[in-house]
């Protein structure tokens, strides 16, 4: 018998009949099936036996067995749902204070949430408006050259797009576009700068590009053809009509052929004017390399393949076919790849083309979105847990009305949805609030940085309003969880006797939820505090180079001569050099550099610069002296400044910078002579190593950044000066000027948004959890009132009292401190400052800067609280009873 | 009325029930059911007959007392009501006329 005894049947078939049994059959019903299990545990073993025992648990299940309650249940739920409604409105109403907390903590967490999904949604709209969108793909160039991934490319060579017509089956079209078209297009005395793409005919047949005038198979078929969208061409032409009228952009003479609809503002492609790939073609006729297999950097090639297409089958002839046309190249070689069109914009992140203009638009990695969905949900999940302490801790007031409930028949189901209910009340109640609250939220992230501008515009769409509603009811969900399973568990007995017993049950559970939100905040706020510091840093950091008070003029397409000259009559103006590039903010240009060993070169960073450049920049000259010869013709060129890095590189005059002087190196096939050699400095951004970098002279022939000292005691007229003094020169651009500090600060301007969005979450962090805390200080001190009066009367002091009701809460705090200051310096020490080799180490004054300012808004929410109950007078408090 | 013809098996589960006198529990009925038919009796069709029976008071029932066995759950006892008697014999009465009527002839032939 003992051995028998060891089974039995499984609980959860059992559970199952109880629930859906009626309770006058119930008894003798589970009793049968006991007893068959019983006996098929002797005759068929314990496994078929509870195997027959579910069976039968299923079979039982006939209209007579099961009470009508299930059926009727929802039924009766809904009618219940006012009732649930107007309890739970009396309750927010009653307790005004509490209700306020909840619903401010949510609804400010919840406007990170709904500016998240906004984000994301209109991320997700990018493209949507073409109608074969869906299988549309653009081609990836995998470059891998030598033993080096170079990695992905979003860009690929013309060559690709025709092997693709010509050879690849199941393609509908090919599109083959040409990156980076622009120039000033004249018409009469208008003149407007236009951007845009080479483009073929069988881009309107994949994209939804629809025109208004002109052929769209035709309109780009013909060289010297361009198709202007609505808005340019009405600058360009005002009202008059278009179609079939010449233009002139710069130096060539174009037809207009077509009015195309301007370009959606979610679309990857922005463009003001399409100009036909054959136009390109006639250009560059002279250049064999213009349609090169490897010539892969500024084209983009999208093809839709038909409808029912075998995608393998395309893949594979894909591959084929860049196998065949590697084998023409030296030692790199190319995989193709098909990137949907869906996944552009939100999707793995594609290299921009090296040394060349490279295809820019919108994009944002998803990890990138994952991650700030994750610390939008803790913040939330912060405000959560103060719904969930807050009706935890005042389960007291609740517990008659519940008791009440159960005993006149509600089932804990009922119990759990109404306390759900409620949540989801008070959640649609800061929906509102937080819906204001990203109205006035939503200029400031637009405006944080360009890119933003020109990525999201954030309006509300109606999928928008439905996303914020399902938001908002899953986040009362999540408030309400543990609620309504803490109060479904209430026995109706232990409901009206001794009260206050119950609520200390569940400290536990309330101080981890404490402790857990202020670990997140402090990390939060430490996180800010550090990397606000590290950034000034980065800011601050001596490039080697002096930066301040110079001003950068792009001279874009014109001669610096005039301006040059201008500015030089100007008496703000104290100094003055030209450059090819400005450096110290990720600019880059190279060259590659031999010395005596004609197989041995390297990749050197390069600039072209004037003799007024290094006086004007403080580049400190270790040996040598700035440039000698003025050339003026870029073959003329034979000196050149280097850095100690470049010594070391090559082993120069064994590394002496005086015996350097006057040796020969080559560079990018040029003999030159060294005059002069720099100290090291930062060439790139900060995070990278210095690396060797060599200045040539700068010469006409060069594009030219004028740099201008200016020592002014009225910048802006100064700087309206200067817009004059351009305006003579170049009339059509406006002028392109940065203070060197301000390129800087832009360069890194990543970081900056960075911090700005940590900043503010940890903002949001610290004001949801010092709510929280504020509630449950209140909460205590409101219930300890008669032990505060007692202690009082037996002849303890104030300090005594206050040091008794905040201990507690100061531990708490303690402990998360303990836990959230090493994670923090850790996650700077082994994550983030890696990353950085100039670093400066994380001070303990950043970290604990955050640790004082949440501790001084805990210190005067506990300290007012308890003050105010120590203080109270003990005989108003006792004689209450 | 619907209820007062008596189905086969509800015949026999009434039958059943008179001949176990107090010990008439559906798993008893069950297992008396087969052994005497020699068919495979479903637990769940004796009860669902059971009820039946009761909506239509021909038997009655009572829950016994809590024993060990069972998992503590206590059995429901059946008893013929006094339509449920009459309907038994009325059902015999009815069969006894027809076979009265039967001539000793035809079983002969056959």
């Amino acid at each position: 018998m003992n051995e028998q005894q060891q089974h039995h049947p499984p609980s959860w078939a059992q559970r199952f009949v109880e629930w859906y049994c009626k309770p006058g059959l119930v008894e003798d019903l589970t009793g049968d099936l006991h007893e068959c299990f019983e006996r098929n545990l002797q005759s068929v073993g314990p496994r078929r036996a509870k195997l027959i025992y579910i069976i039968d648990a299923f079979k039982f299940f006939r209209s007579y067995t099961v009470r009508r309650s299930i059926f009727v249940n929802l039924f009766m739920d809904r009618t219940m749902l006012g009732s649930y409604v107007k309890t739970s409105g009396r309750n927010i109403m009653r307790s005004k204070l509490f209700s306020f907390i909840n619903i401010l903590g949510l609804a400010i967490s919840m406007s990170v949430g709904l500016l998240l999904i906004a984000f994301v949604l209109d991320l997700r709209s990018y493209d949507r408006f073409h109608e074969n969108g869906g299988r549309t793909y653009r081609v990836t160039n995998v470059l891998t050259s030598g033993n080096e991934q170079n990695g992905k490319f979003a860009t690929t060579s013309i060559k690709t797009g025709q092997l693709i017509r010509e050879k690849v089956p199941g393609i509908d079209a090919v599109a083959i576009m040409r990156n980076n078209f622009s120039g000033d297009a004249k018409v009469g005395d208008n003149i407007l700068p236009v951007s845009g793409y080479w483009a073929e005919p069988s881009l309107f047949r994949i994209f939804t590009f629809p025109m208004i005038e002109g052929h769209p198979e035709t309109a780009l078929k013909d060289p010297y053809s361009v198709v202007l969208t609505e808005t340019a061409a009405r600058k360009l032409f005002g009202s008059q009509a278009a179609v079939g009228k010449a233009i002139r952009i710069d130096t060539l003479l174009y037809q207009v052929t077509g009015i195309m609809q301007d370009v959606p503002f979610f679309s990857h492609i922005q463009f003001e004017a399409l100009v036909s790939l054959s136009t390109a073609e006639q250009i560059n006729k002279n250049d064999p390399h213009f349609a090169a297999w490897t010539n892969m950097w500024s084209n983009s090639v999208y093809v839709l393949p038909s409808e029912n297409a075998d995608m393998d089958a395309i893949r594979s002839q894909l591959g084929a076919l860049a196998r065949e046309e590697n084998l023409a190249g030296e030692n790199s070689s190319i995989r193709l790849e098909l990137l949907p069109l869906y996944n552009i914009v939100v999707g793995e992140s594609l290299r921009q083309s090296e040394g060349g203009p490279g295809f820019s638009g919108p994009h944002m990695p998803p990890v990138v979105l994952w991650i700030l969905g994750g610390l939008a949900f803790i913040v939330i999940l912060s405000a959560c847990f103060n719904y969930t302490n807050l009706s935890i801790a005042r389960a007291m007031r609740r517990m008659k009305e519940i008791g009440l409930r159960k005993a006149i028949g509600a089932g804990n189901n009922q119990v759990r949805l109404q306390f759900l209910a409620e949540a989801v009340m008070i959640s649609l109640a800061a929906l509102l609030l937080s819906f204001l609250l990203f109205l006035l939220l939503r200029p400031v992230l637009i405006n944080m940085a360009p890119e933003m501008q020109r990525m999201v515009k954030l309006s509300l769409t109606p999928s928008m309003v439905a996303a914020f509603i399902v938001f908002s009811v899953a986040v009362g969900v999540m408030a309400g969880f543990l609620p309504a399973i803490f109060f479904s568990k209430v026995s109706p007995v232990n409901a009206f006797s001794s009260t206050s017993v119950k609520m200390f049950k569940h400290l536990t559970l309330r101080r981890a939820l404490v402790l857990v939100q202020y670990t997140v905040t402090l990390i939060f706020i430490t996180t800010t505090a550090v990397g606000y510091v590290q950034y000034r840093n980065i800011l601050a950091f001596d490039l080697g180079f002096s930066t301040a008070n110079i001003l950068n003029i792009n001279m874009q397409a014109n001669k610096p001569d005039a301006l040059l000259k201008e500015l030089g009559e100007m008496p703000e103006v104290t100094a003055l050099s030209r450059s090819l590039i400005t450096t110290g903010v990720g600019n880059a240009w190279g060259g590659n550099m031999k010395y005596k060993d004609s197989r041995d070169s390297q990749l050197v960073m390069t600039n072209h610069v004037d003799e007024n450049y290094l006086p004007l920049h403080n580049y400190q000259l270790v040996a040598g002296s700035n440039f000698i010869a003025r050339p003026a013709t870029a073959r003329a060129v034979s000196e050149v400044i280097v850095n100690q890095q470049v010594l070391k590189r090559f082993n120069i005059g064994g590394n002496d910078p005086q015996k350097a002087i006057g040796e020969q190196i080559t560079l990018n096939g040029r003999q030159m002579t060294i005059v002069g050699v720099m100290q090291d400095f930062h060439y790139g951004k900060v995070e990278h190593l210095i690396g060797p970098v060599a200045f040539t002279f700068w010469t006409p022939e060069d594009r030219a950044i004028i740099s201008a000292r200016i020592q002014s005691a009225n910048l802006p007229a100064t700087l309206a000066r200067i817009g004059a003094a351009w305006k003579k020169t170049d009339p059509v651009h406006p002028l392109m000027a940065e203070f060197y500090d301000e390129a800087i600060e832009n360069a890194y301007s990543e970081f900056s948004t960075m911090i700005k969005i940590i900043g503010f979450l940890s903002f949001l962090a610290i004001s949801i959890a010092s709510m929280g805390l504020f509630g449950m200080v209140v909460f205590t001190t409101e219930t300890r009132l008669k032990e505060i009066g007692i202690r009082k009367v037996m002849g303890a002091s104030v300090g005594n009292l206050m040091y008794l009701l905040s201990r507690g809460f100061l531990f708490l705090l303690s402990v998360s401190a303990f836990i959230a200051l090493p994670a923090t310096y850790f996650f700077f020490k082994t994550v983030v400052l890696p990353h950085f080799p100039y670093h400066t180490p994380v001070q303990f004054t950043e970290l604990f800067a955050g640790l004082l300012a949440v501790l001084l808004i805990a210190f005067m929410m506990i300290g007012s609280q308890t003050l105010k109950a120590a203080s109270s007078n003990p005989v108003a408090v006792l004689r209450s009873e | 009325m619907k209820g007062t013809n008596l189905g086969e098996f509800e015949e026999l589960v009434l039958l059943t029930i008179a001949a176990l006198l107090n010990e008439a529990y559906s798993v008893a009925i069950c297992d008396e059911l087969a052994g005497h038919t020699g068919r495979s009796v479903k637990l769940g069709v004796v009860h669902a007959v059971l009820n039946r029976l009761e909506e239509k008071g021909l038997v009655k029932s009572e829950l016994g007392e809590a024993t060990k066995a069972r998992g503590g759950k206590r059995k429901r006892f059946y008893q013929l009501t006094m339509q449920g008697k009459a309907a038994l014999v009325s059902a015999k009465s009815m069969r006894d006329q027809l076979w009265a009527r039967i001539p000793l002839l035809v079983w002969e032939k056959m």
